[in-house]
């Protein structure tokens, strides 16, 4: 769908067909979302089946596979889900901002930023504090890159293309940093640092999920309120204005969700690189590029992603426990790859 | 900015003076000081009961000379890239051809038996290529036009893609993590002049191209339609540049690991100096770079002493404020 179409298609019967579509894709995406996590929740290196699962989750019981369904494997099941839904809705935000579909949390200096904190941490405060203050570091760490992004960006106000420009300039120095900081520190703390820039779920648990919580309940309500003006904005920031939107406020508080979210993921999670990038696209596949729609089904796409690359991570090499940012990859970039040539025909430059 | 011919070739001789002195300073600075007669000595009369002769001869002098012909080779990749795309942004290491390479590079030395530059400078070079037809293909428009964000955004996400393909083979294969982390890094040290003879020949068959199409790469600064007017093929033109790139950037990269920034800041050190001719040009960005690298390398001893800093890392540092800078000017 254009952009022009769906500003002037409302109350018409196309419009109805697409709502509908758009329940279709939610319920269908929403039961694919259930029953893999339920597939998931099942699998593992201690072999349990579906029916003691299920059982473990209703009735819990003081036994060994409640123990591993409850507080080894669900946490981590949602965490995963919950990181790839904030990914992917800060894609799908930053995408629309952009106005380019290349565009990702990483570009913005976000992942870099948490990732040079979060290997700073690892490398010389593990000693002196408790691993448990590691997302915090990264959290920091992300939203101090975006908002410096934003400060050297500003220049008489922001434009999209300078923002990008100046977050690949500043990520391409704080990954020099991250590198310096992995080759001067020892060999075994620097795996740990690689694994976890790989982007990795591994040892999840509740108050992980309890953590990442409140910036999805935050942010994903109030980037739906900016939708409107998101949509206007894809037709440009004349056309936007024009509608009577507040180019610079609106783009600034989606600038913030998106921040939130994609810092909050890469703090719980690490660098899980491509989320961001295709789940959006795969989503406007579905439903078009309208924000309400859009946003929503991204997070089911982006949380599919990251659950089935966690549970390739963990099942798939026993007894190894792979990073989920491998697979992410693996698949994610040459989809990518794919997905730009398709679709490089109906974007501008 | 040096105008007259005379200012020019002056300017170049003094870029040679430059280069012959980060050299020396090279050779002679580090956590061993060497004083020039015992330079010369060691050229003349090696004697390997002396440390310090054994210094200079199997560390000083092949890091110098690699870390020159680095920074000369990433420099002119990079004024070639952007004249090739018009973009003053592009360079080896922003359109991911670095990452192409390395990512290649770190295939060969963990899963095949390759384990000299000489051996595996053909997957670097297949690398670059891979990553260079990806960015293009990519980045082209519909009209099949090059605009200057596509390519940009293009090329973050072929490094991303690359960098995250080799940090996994990393995790799995745990073995190979020093050698990998030295080519994410990128460093001029610890590798034997040897090491570089082999290499030679790529470069110097780049260097051929470059002086053989001097005058076509001038020819590009004008768009693609004025070209055709003077009767030359503009592809052909800028894909024969293109190659030149890959074989300037895939040695660097199968020598000497990512090393950013230097392809992007010294071409428009040498523009701002010589202009845009191309004759001027591409010396002055072989002699700027040269030095750009050789000084990095020279500070990269003493930033955190006694430890080395990968020089990539210092290029990196060096270079952000500038490509900021850069981005703030364009007009978007």
């Amino acid at each position: 769908m254009t952009h022009a179409a769906f500003l002037t298609s409302s109350g018409n019967t196309s419009d109805d067909a697409d709502r509908a579509r758009y329940r279709r894709v939610t319920t269908l995406l929403g039961l694919l979302l259930l029953a893999s996590m339920t597939l998931s929740l099942s699998l593992g290196s201690f072999p349990t089946s579906i029916d003691q699962v299920v059982h473990a989750l209703v009735a819990p019981q003081n036994s060994d596979i409640a123990f591993i369904v409850w507080e080894l494997r669900l946490p981590r099941i949602l965490l995963a889900v919950l990181v790839g839904a904030a990914l992917a809705i800060a894609g799908a935000i930053l995408q629309g901002i952009v106005r380019n579909p290349l565009a990702s949390p990483d570009v913005i200096g976000i992942t870099s930023g948490a990732a040079m904190a979060a290997v700073v941490f690892l490398a010389l405060f593990t000693t002196s504090l408790s691993i448990h203050w590691l997302p915090a570091a990264a959290l920091l760490g992300a939203l101090l890159s975006a908002l410096l992004v934003f400060l050297l960006a500003w220049r008489h106000g922001i434009t999209p293309t300078r923002m990008v420009l100046v977050g690949i300039g500043l990520s391409a120095a704080m990954s020099a940093v991250t590198t310096l900081v992995i080759v001067i520190s020892d060999d075994s703390s620097a795996m740990v640092a690689y694994v976890w820039l790989t982007g990795s779920l591994y040892a999840a648990q509740w108050q992980d999920v309890l953590g990442i919580m409140p910036w999805l309940l935050v942010a994903v309500p109030l980037c739906l309120t900016q939708a409107r003006q998101m949509d206007a904005m894809a037709l440009g920031d004349q056309v936007a204005q024009g509608l009577g939107v507040n180019v610079l406020r609106s783009r600034l508080l989606l600038m913030a969700c998106s921040v939130a979210l994609a810092g909050a993921a890469v703090a719980f999670a690490g660098g899980l690189s491509f989320v961001g990038l295709i789940a959006p696209h795969i989503a406007a596949r579905l439903v078009g590029r309208s924000f309400t729609r859009l946003a929503p089904i991204a997070g089911l796409v982006g949380a599919l992603i990251v659950l089935y690359a966690d549970l390739l991570g963990r099942v798939a090499f026993l007894p190894k426990d792979l990073p989920a940012g491998i697979f992410v990859s693996g698949v994610g970039a040459p989809f990518f790859v794919y997905l730009l040539h398709r679709t490089r025909a109906d974007t501008r430059g | 900015m040096l105008t007259g011919r005379f200012s020019r070739i002056a300017g170049l001789l003094l870029g040679l003076v430059v280069v012959a002195l980060a050299f020396a300073a090279s050779v002679m600075l580090g956590s061993t000081k060497i004083a020039p007669p015992t330079f010369a000595q060691a050229l003349l009369h090696y004697d390997p009961s002396r440390v310090a002769h054994i210094i200079i001869l199997k560390e000083r002098l092949p890091r110098a000379v690699i870390a020159a012909l680095v920074g000369a080779s990433l420099a002119m990749a990079g004024v070639l890239m952007q004249t090739v795309t018009r973009n003053p942004l592009a360079s080896p290491s922003i359109l991911g051809i670095n990452a192409g390479a390395m990512f290649f590079v770190v295939i060969a030395v963990s899963l095949l038996p390759l384990h000299t530059p000489a051996q595996y400078v053909w997957a670097a070079l297949l690398g670059a290529l891979v990553a260079a037809g990806l960015v293009v293909a990519l980045s082209r428009g519909r009209q099949g036009e090059l605009s200057s964000l596509r390519v940009v955004l293009a090329g973050v996400a072929i490094t991303a893609m690359f960098v995250s393909f080799s940090q996994g083979l990393l995790i799995i294969d745990q073995q190979s993590f020093e050698s990998v982390l030295y080519w994410l890094a990128g460093s001029v040290s610890g590798r034997e002049l040897s090491l570089v003879v082999p290499l030679l020949p790529f470069f110097a068959s780049a260097l051929v191209l470059c002086v053989l199409l001097v005058r076509h790469a001038n020819a590009l600064l004008l768009d693609d339609d004025m070209v055709k007017g003077l009767g030359m093929p503009a592809s052909a033109i800028k894909l024969l540049l293109g190659l030149a790139v890959i074989l300037l950037a895939g040695s660097s990269v199968a020598l000497a690991g990512m090393i950013g920034f230097v392809g992007l800041i010294v071409p428009h050190m040498a523009r701002g100096l010589f202009g845009v001719d191309h004759r001027w040009l591409l010396p002055a960005c072989a002699l700027l770079g040269a030095s750009l690298l050789l000084l990095a390398d020279v500070a990269s001893r003493f930033l955190m002493a006694p430890q080395d800093v990968p020089v990539g890392v210092m290029t990196a540092l060096i270079g952000t404020p500038f490509f900021i800078y850069l981005a703030r000017r364009t007009q978007a």
